[in-house]
């Protein structure tokens, strides 16, 4: 299994089982995962992103060489952002970034945005864009935060057709009538990981509207229990080929895929 | 339709081991194993957001994810046209009727809990009967959102669930982002349970915020903790067997909208011995309905 939705350190509003790095890499590897894509929960809150990535990177060095999948935080808003984006690409040798538009307070919309994605394309870099952290019904109340607002995206995507880019915790993507969704959801460089669909047939329904090529298994472990995206691939009795391609297939394509 | 108990812990052990996840989950498997089948029952299903143009297809559906994850029987309430927030005395007699239609082709994998509205007290208590006292159904629930629970326009279908030893399945909800009107949250249970010492209340949702609605139930015994809809966040089953006591936590999932995946990894993905696992997934379940099962003649 490769999880490419997994996280490094401590939730800002909970202690988790697992948010010690040692501790996470242990315990993903008895569950069977061979390769995380990890990003940082200090990426949420923290104005120092070059610490973040530092402290991203080294923690990945340390605990999971071979294992841990580094995925640096770049905040568009934030000065001087390009040289955080060079520093994850060359001084970190990151595969990608994990963008939280959310937290960051801007919209997919915002020309610095689009500024981030060509950078990004320009470097062969995936982009990992985490359109929510956790349910705004149960967020901490003096701190509310939205989903991300996809939509901008098909405007946007068809400009970077090389572009690796992968949608975590998209919530209930399956089913979702808005044109500009569903036009995002047909192209072929968007990829969608499991963390957040729902439904007795939410899978199924996902890959049906996306492609079998294009689902990523992702947990959003430590904050979820990791047995709930491993249940949802077991229990939509998906075929075989496929069922081994959400797994594991799409990511290491996704990875390996030239510009 | 019959189901074989032994399918349970086969379904269990097989979503571990054949996806190829080995180590952790094989010991969990192997200790549920041990300690004698996992039976699991779900106290809170419907059957909204599901393929299929009726009730008895829509729970071909289910039973078949059912069987995938090892679940052997749901609690079934009202849910199969979108949600209405007061709904006229028609439209809960017609749920009602999906899901007694549900009971009659599935008996082995289904249980009834009859839908009402506060609204209209008279005609909740000739609905119960028809439903409950004279029908196959064998809980409350789940009561949603016409009317918060606190209100005294419950207590006498409070009073009619005590007198059938019926449990009760309010939903319940803390949302940050603020409640619907009338939707109640797990303080209104609790002065309802605490009007009726006597009755048995199942928790639902345990508010959503489930860091509050279990620090709001912890003192009063006769609210259950139910864990069903809502996201699988880390610590949620843990928090609730320490506070709670493992025989104060129910597993339901809140199917169709969510799925039996995400709701059962609360339970075997928590960091709690298996013996508790047995009782949240279907052992304390089993135990608040043994008696109206028991006066019904139904199996438990």
């Amino acid at each position: 299994v490769i999880d490419t939705n997994v996280n490094l350190f401590r939730w800002p509003f909970r202690r988790l089982i697992g948010d010690d790095p040692a501790e996470l890499v242990t315990r993903l590897r008895k569950k069977g995962v061979t390769q995380a894509w990890a990003g940082s929960f200090e990426g949420l809150l923290c104005r120092d992103v070059a610490g973040v990535n530092a402290r991203l990177a080294a923690a990945c060095r340390e605990h999971g060489p071979n294992f841990l999948v580094p995925f640096g935080c770049i905040n568009p808003k934030s000065p001087d952002w390009e040289e955080d984006l060079r520093r994850c690409h060359e001084n970190h040798h990151m595969v990608g970034i994990r963008l939280y538009p959310n937290y960051h307070g801007y919209t997919l919309g915002e020309p610095a945005f689009a500024k981030l994605l060509s950078m990004a394309a320009n470097r062969n870099l995936i982009v990992q864009i985490a359109l929510s952290m956790e349910d705004v019904r149960t967020q901490f109340p003096l701190m509310l935060v939205p989903p991300v607002d996809p939509a901008p995206l098909s405007e946007l995507i068809p400009q970077f057709p090389h572009l690796r880019l992968v949608l975590l915790n998209a919530g209930h993507w399956a089913g979702n009538r808005n044109p500009s969704v569903r036009k995002i959801s047909q192209a072929d460089n968007v990829y969608l990981d499991i963390a957040m669909n729902e439904g007795v047939v939410g899978l199924t329904r996902l890959i049906a509207e996306t492609s079998p090529a294009r689902v990523v298994f992702g947990s959003h472990y430590p904050f979820f229990y990791f047995e709930s995206a491993l249940l949802k691939v077991r229990s939509a009795d998906l075929p075989r080929d496929q069922e081994l391609a959400v797994y594991e297939r799409n990511a290491r394509s996704l990875l390996h895929q030239p510009s | 339709m019959t189901f074989d108990r032994r399918t349970v812990v086969k379904g269990i052990v097989a979503g571990f081991f054949a996806a190829g996840v080995h180590a952790g989950a094989e010991s969990s498997a192997e200790a549920l194993e041990r300690t004698g089948p996992m039976r699991i029952w779900d106290a809170h299903s419907h059957l909204g957001s599901l393929p299929g143009d009726t009730p008895e297809e829509r729970m071909a559906v289910l039973v078949r994810h059912m069987d995938r994850l090892g679940v052997e029987r749901l609690i079934l309430s009202q849910g199969f046209d979108e949600y209405i927030s007061h709904p006229t005395p028609q439209q809960v007699r017609e749920e009602n009727d999906r899901v007694m239609r549900v009971l009659q082709h599935f008996p082995d994998r289904a249980y009834g809990s009859v839908y009402l509205s506060p609204d209209n007290v008279e005609f909740c208590l000739q609905e119960f009967d028809r439903c409950v006292k004279d029908g196959p159904m064998i809980g409350v629930g789940e009561l949603e959102t016409d009317v918060r629970c606190n209100s005294s326009a419950l207590d006498p279908i409070v009073e009619r669930a005590i007198s059938m030893n019926v449990p009760i399945l309010q939903h319940t909800w803390m949302k940050t982002s603020g409640n619907e009107p009338g939707e109640s949250t797990p303080y209104d249970l609790v002065e309802l349970a605490r009007r009726h010492p006597e009755g048995k209340f199942i928790c639902g949702h345990t508010g959503g915020n489930w860091e509050l609605g279990i620090r709001a139930i912890r003192d009063t015994k006769n609210v259950y903790a139910e864990i069903a809809g809502s996201d699988p966040t880390s610590g949620f089953t843990e928090m609730a067997v320490r506070e709670l006591g493992a025989d104060r936590v129910i597993y339901g999932s809140d199917v169709g909208g969510r799925s039996f995946a995400s709701q059962i990894a609360k339970v075997i993905g928590a960091e709690i011995p298996d013996s508790a696992k047995k009782l949240i997934l279907g052992g304390n379940l089993r135990r608040l309905f043994q008696p109206v099962l028991a006066a019904k003649g139904l199996a438990s």
